[in-house]
């Protein structure tokens, strides 16, 4: 019963998922392109070129993933584990308020970052009027203007998570905790924090990886000097056509993707993984 | 601080730090926290529904205020590219729900309800199709589908949307059948009810919430889609790909307008849903 209720979406995930994203690990270790076909050749010199080449994308990206991640799960927690242990009747509403965002497209969000933070926008433009920032103070294609909107756009992706851990932590235990004399930071540090564990796992994964591997972002805010291993992707399938660096660099992403949920799995098991990801 | 600390059951009612540290963190701090983290989440939409009014006297988005207008408004379909990509991407989004409720559905109530070989594989799976970046996912199947020789178009947008979304009906609802009654299927089989007939009797409309959200996500997820499609649509155009494209040129005002309607009708959509649902017997 349940090998028959999950083969229609086991064919689909299987065909239009895993096959495609195997194909990429295996054309990284290829040459060629689509008109004279592929050859595998099993080397993997087309990882090493495509990180040598382009290892200043990767590092960058690596960077701005790790600090919008960090900035993120700082801002979350916090909220987070206000609304699970504070918000009362009104835990949804406040969720559904950390939520609204994806009502409005993820691109118009985006550049209407790009109107607010402009040189002369709203934001800036009076600062400067008022002569608070120099004229020459601007924010967008700055790295900061990366991290900002990496850091907006994951916002609800990582409140989520923490919410569904910190909720679900046994408020006896909690309680428990004080009756044994343990004060608030020592409750927090050692109770809530690491119950709460999988859901800042399971988040940063979602973020972390995410982030790492957009270029909206850093196209819409950044500048050239903010160039993310995402456009040397796009860039090498749409203008270079070089299919076998393109997949080279996807897999990079990909066993990064894999090394972390292997690690998940590894240390809070499979059951739960997905519990924390809608 | 520590002298209240230290009788025991002292805060039994609210759970976790001790009262008095936290009694200032908790009513003062955090909560103010809270609000200023859900105002920074809300700028961008306010200020998006806001210039939509805006009179540019360009026709394009301007970070300055010109006076109010409804101009744009009345002429929200009056850009033919804009409005043929908004009704691609509404016909897209509705039909990758769909799909991806069929689809999906069904695998929710397997993970929930069986053990089964392959499981914690299917878990990694799906967290991976998740997580999995877009620019990676997007790249694959463009490679699979040149591959394969198969034409882009609107067909392999609508099969790539499906593949990201069904992950997350799956998601969705398995945790609405978590939270159903065992004894439910049971009470039905003791009634004498087959699996098919308890399934669409009971079962059904008891998740039927979560099914509707799952495929309300999945809608979204579809509709806001930029970095997969780009990859897989050749000439077809979606909402988000012609905003995109249009990045350089300038944004016309109706681009804002769209944004605000589709975000009107999101928001409630979703208020309904979770109105019905909390009407429903089901409270899980």
């Amino acid at each position: 019963m349940p090998y028959l209720l999950n083969l229609p979406s086991w064919i689909f995930l299987m065909v239009f998922f895993v096959i495609p994203l195997a194909s990429v690990l295996a054309l990284s270790v290829a040459t060629g392109n689509p008109e004279i076909g592929y050859q595998y050749t099993g080397h993997v010199h087309e990882f090493v070129t495509a990180i040598s080449t382009y290892q200043t994308q990767l590092i960058r990206s690596f960077w701005y993933g790790i600090a919008s991640t960090v900035i993120t799960l700082a801002i979350s927690y916090p909220v987070a584990y206000w609304i699970a242990f504070y918000g009362g009747r009104n835990k949804s509403t406040y969720l559904f308020l950390m939520l609204l965002p994806f009502f409005v497209s993820f691109i118009i969000r985006t550049l209407a970052w790009e109107f607010i933070l402009a040189d002369q926008g709203l934001v800036l433009g009076h600062l400067k009027a008022w002569g608070m920032l120099p004229q020459s103070f601007h924010i967008l294609s700055t790295s900061w203007a990366v991290i900002w909107g990496l850091t907006y756009n994951s916002l609800p992706y990582y409140v989520l998570p923490l919410y569904v851990a910190i909720e679900r932590i046994d408020r006896r235990v909690v309680r428990a905790a004080n009756d044994l004399y343990a004060d608030t930071r020592h409750t927090f540090l050692r109770v809530i924090l690491p119950l709460s564990a999988p859901g800042i796992f399971a988040g940063f994964l979602l973020v972390f990886v995410t982030n790492v591997g957009d270029y909206v972002n850093q196209q819409v805010l950044g500048g050239t000097g903010t160039y993310m291993i995402g456009s040397v992707i796009q860039d090498s399938f749409f203008t270079n056509q070089d299919y076998p660096m393109a997949s080279a660099l996807s897999s990079v992403l990909m066993l990064l993707l894999l090394v972390a949920i292997y690690l998940y799995a590894r240390t809070f098991g499979t059951d739960t993984i997905q519990e924390y990801s809608a | 601080m520590t002298e209240t600390a230290l009788q025991p059951g002292t805060s039994i009612d609210a759970p976790p730090l001790v009262r008095s540290q936290r009694r200032k963190l908790s009513s003062y701090v955090l909560p103010a926290f809270v609000w200023l983290v859900i105002a920074w989440t809300i700028v961008p939409i306010i200020f998006m529904i806001i210039f939509s009014f805006n009179q540019a006297p360009t026709g394009r988005i301007a970070f300055n205020w010109f006076g109010l207008t409804g101009t744009w408004y009345r002429n929200v379909f009056a850009i033919g590219g804009l409005t043929q990509a908004l009704e691609h991407s509404l016909a897209i989004a509705t039909l990758s729900s769909l799909i991806s409720v069929v689809l999906g559905t069904p695998m929710a109530l397997a993970l929930a309800r069986y053990r089964f070989y392959g499981k914690a594989m299917t878990d990694m799976v799906i967290f991976a199709d998740i997580a999995a970046p877009s620019v990676v996912v997007g790249a694959a199947l463009l490679g699979f589908f040149l591959t394969l020789n198969i034409p882009r178009g609107l067909a392999t947008i609508l099969i790539a949307h499906v593949a990201f979304s069904v992950v997350f009906v799956v998601v969705v609802v398995r945790a609405r059948v978590s939270g159903l009654d065992h004894s439910l299927d049971r009470a039905a089989a003791d009634l004498g009810a087959n699996p098919w007939i308890a399934f669409w009797k009971v079962i059904f409309p008891l998740i039927l919430p979560g099914i509707v959200a799952g495929g309300l996500l999945a809608f979204a997820m579809s509709i806001d889609d930029l970095i997969i499609t780009t990859f897989v649509a050749g000439q077809a155009v979606t909402f988000p790909l012609w905003v995109y494209g249009a990045v350089k040129t300038g944004i016309p005002p109706q681009v804002f307008v769209m944004g605000t309607m589709i975000f009107v009708a999101g928001v409630v959509l979703a208020i309904v849903n979770t109105l019905v649902s909390r009407r429903s017997p089901a409270q899980t």
